[in-house]
């Protein structure tokens, strides 16, 4: 590989959470890595490099999103890990870890690979595979574990599908805690659940669609603190939808249980009330919360309890959205979404600017023990350049993934990733991926 | 733009009258000896049910057969999800052959507010979606209550629904009307089927009151509507058995005599016999369930009639 050339960052201000930085800080990228971090004007001298000018604009930690579908294999016309890393990169994430419920499941390392040669020939963000908890996520057959690891899984979970057997869930805990990885886990009670397509409410009734009670979500949250205490194994709750969840995984933190959770955006802005026209552009899973619930999610944000945003990224095709709402398929888009709506919680003051910071990069890195999510010299140059004051209308011109299942399209968003280099490469410039300059600079010269 | 019938729920008092007032004018018609008048002379109303159906796809054909409208039955069976055509498919491929009014029955909650935002030309009736709404089932039992409260009117009335709200459009539906007049509605069951969530939000912050006993929700009401007890309940564990159900929750004339004197008694049928009404009360002197059927045809010809009039067809049969 051609060695590319240094660059400065200059001008911009630099927040990071792990080394508690926020300020004025210049930042050196040379070789891939973070070479140099430097009060402003310490490093304009260095006339070899190119020197970006981040004037108004900070400088973060590239995100890390440690729940996104990229549906590939099996599943290519709602994404591809092409698209998906694209998506990513211009969302400024630049490391996703894509859950295992493809088709096949990744529950072997020749999907592990398969995934990994396919991102790295997208060259886009860096794609990090979390293999199955079982063999084709059935809960039956506990995955190879090591095997997956060795090609390159960073976690497991049988997302999508929860884990109803809690002495196959103990067993995968402790060949897990062997490899110091932590099992993701989708927590729902199927027998509460019930096949439930909204939150179990007043509304839920009032429009006759099968309710989805919270505590379908705490009984198995409860559970796999059980099981995590008693194994010493690592567990990550994924998409945290209900304040009692969250009340039980503070609890476990301050018992010094290995837990760590996750909660989506939508989550945290989109109210139950949004499906009362049966809209399935917001039918979830966990389904969309009410009042409560939200205010109990916001607390984990603020104190702590929370360690990460992850997006749930979840392209489906239109069609399978434009039926009856209790037959539509669930999730919604996030990988381009996430940082601007999470910059928006924190100009309206509900988290500060670290601790957004941290909850899109270093938290996460945190909960899967991931070497990136900060700014530290000598780690790999995963850094974006974000305009806070960009103000934009996301619309589907605007989406990479190749679904366009966002609820959020037609929102006025405020900050963008302007520029993004995941290991030090330039992927997103000015807001544009690299890659599709070089194809239009190719088509002028034609 | 066309109008719709999806619900009850967002009706004022005065459409809801409008509709009982129209209705009543065409209760005369399935009187005469010629059961037809001209009114909607060259409509094309399509019947589809997506679930199965018989008194209210009978209803409606008949409400639209004694307009003279042309109606066309289609029954379509879950199996025709399983061919694999959509909804949106389905309800586009049936506005291209221009129909005036759908009439949707589906077993899905929300299905003919969805079919209703695809079709630009087409007005949309409710027959009954999923556990949502039947608004015209709710109309008729006002109809009912209407004609028998006749000096009163059906205002101020204390209203009760008995049995498995959760799962019931048609107590959806009634408890929107009777809310819009102002009544007082009160629902009764195991608090598997009619939770507590009822009063905190579902119909507005303290708008129903919720009784987990038959004798202390039946006191005093005036009208007392049965609802439909399933078998499949007890499999899904809402109850022990359909024996312990109507041990505690059975309507019999004993109890009606001695707390609410004066009530009538509805039901949307079919019922079930001993398990949610005891006969004496089904053929006894308080029950209008013979009347409802005979008032569905009028209000169906009502709710037809106020969607897919025109200019020419108000002038013949003097409405406004």
């Amino acid at each position: 590989m051609a060695k590319s050339k240094p660059v400065v960052i200059h001008g911009g201000t630099l927040v990071d959470a792990a080394s508690d930085r926020d300020g004025a800080f210049d930042l050196l990228i040379e070789e891939g890595k973070i070479a140099a971090i430097e009060k402003p004007g310490v490093l304009t001298s260095k006339v070899e490099a190119d020197h970006l000018d981040a004037q108004g604009q900070w400088v973060m930690p590239g995100c890390v999103d440690l729940h996104v579908h990229l549906r590939e294999p099996g599943e290519e016309w709602k994404e591809t890990i092409q698209t998906g890393a694209e998506a990513a990169a211009l969302g400024g994430y630049t490391s996703i870890c894509c859950m295992p419920n493809t088709k096949p499941a990744n529950d072997s390392p020749e999907v592990t690979r398969f995934i990994l040669e396919k991102a790295k020939a997208a060259g886009a963000s860096r794609v990090l595979p979390i293999g199955a908890i079982s063999m084709d996520r059935k809960g039956q057959q506990l995955a190879p574990y090591h095997e997956l690891a060795k090609a390159g899984c960073v976690a497991f979970s049988d997302d999508g599908d929860p884990v109803a057997d809690a002495g196959l869930m103990r067993r995968a805990l402790e060949w897990c805690l062997m490899l110091g990885l932590p099992l993701s886990c989708h927590e729902e009670d199927r027998n509460l659940s019930c096949g439930g397509c909204m939150n179990e409410s007043p509304l839920s009734l009032r429009l006759g669609l099968k309710g989805f009670p919270g505590v379908a979500e705490d009984v198995m949250i409860a559970r796999d603190i059980e099981l995590a205490r008693f194994t010493k194994g690592k567990v990550h709750i994924c998409h945290v939808s209900t304040a009692r969840g969250v009340e039980l995984i503070r609890r476990a933190k301050n018992d010094g249980i290995n837990i760590t959770c996750e909660v989506a955006p939508h989550h945290l802005l989109l109210n139950e009330c949004c499906v009362e026209t049966y809209d399935t552009s917001y039918k979830m899973m966990p389904p969309l919360k009410g009042d409560e619930d939200i205010a109990g999610l916001i607390e984990g944000l603020k104190d702590g309890t929370v360690d990460a945003i992850a997006s749930d990224h979840a392209p489906h095709h239109a069609d399978s959205k434009l039926v009856e709402f209790s037959r539509a398929t669930v999730g919604i888009l996030g990988l381009q979404t996430s940082l601007p709506l999470l910059m928006e919680m924190s100009a309206q003051g509900i988290i500060s600017r670290t601790r957004m910071v941290d909850l899109l990069s270093s938290g996460p890195c945190r909960s899967f023990g991931l070497d990136y999510g900060t700014l530290k010299i000598g780690r790999d140059a995963d850094v974006i350049v974000v305009d806070p004051s960009r103000t934009w209308t996301f619309s589907s011109d605007e989406i990479r993934s190749k679904s366009k299942n966002s609820p959020f399209i037609g929102r006025t968003l405020t900050g963008q990733a302007a520029h993004t280099f995941v290991g030090g490469r330039h992927v997103v410039s000015n807001g544009l991926l690299v890659s599709d300059r070089g194809e239009a600079a190719a088509a002028n010269s034609r | 733009m066309v109008d719709h019938l999806l619900g009850i729920q967002g009706l004022s008092k005065s459409e809801i009258y409008r509709y009982l007032d129209t209705a009543h004018s065409f209760v005369e018609v399935s009187e005469r000896d010629i059961k037809k008048v001209p009114t909607l002379r060259g409509k094309t109303i399509v019947n589809i049910f997506f679930e199965p159906s018989t008194r209210t796809l009978a209803s409606f054909d008949i409400a639209g057969k004694r307009l003279s409208a042309d109606t066309i039955n289609v029954s379509i069976g879950s199996s025709s999800v399983k061919k694999g055509e959509t909804l949106l498919d389905t309800v586009r491929t049936l506005e291209s052959m221009k129909p005036d009014v759908l009439v949707m029955r589906h077993s899905e909650s929300g299905a003919p507010h969805f079919a209703a935002r695809c079709l630009a030309n087409t007005s949309v009736v409710n027959a009954g979606d999923g556990q949502h709404e039947h608004p015209t089932q709710a109309l008729l039992d006002l109809l009912t209550i209407r004609q028998h409260f006749k000096g009163r009117g059906i205002e101020g009335l204390k209203v009760g629904y008995v049995g498995d709200v959760r799962h019931s459009r048609v107590a959806r539906s009634s408890v929107w009307a009777n809310l819009a007049l102002g009544n007082e509605v009160r629902l009764i069951g195991p608090n598997t089927l009619v939770p507590e969530d009822f009063a905190r939000g579902t119909f507005g912050e303290g708008k129903v009151q919720v009784f987990d006993k038959l004798e202390a929700g039946l006191e005093g009401l005036d009208v007392v509507v049965a609802l439909r007890m399933q078998l499949e309940r007890q499999e899904e564990h809402f109850v022990p058995n359909l024996d312990e159900y109507s041990r505690e929750y059975c309507i019999s004339e004993g109890l009606l005599s001695k707390v609410a004197p004066n009530s009538i008694v509805i039901h949307p049928g079919p019922m079930n016999r001993g398990t949610e009404i005891a006969s004496d009360v089904a053929d006894g002197p308080r029950s209008l369930i013979r009347q409802q059927v005979t008032n569905g045809v009028a209000v169906r010809m009502a709710v037809l009639y106020l969607l897919a009039r025109t200019v020419e067809s108000v002038e013949e049969v003097g409405h406004g």
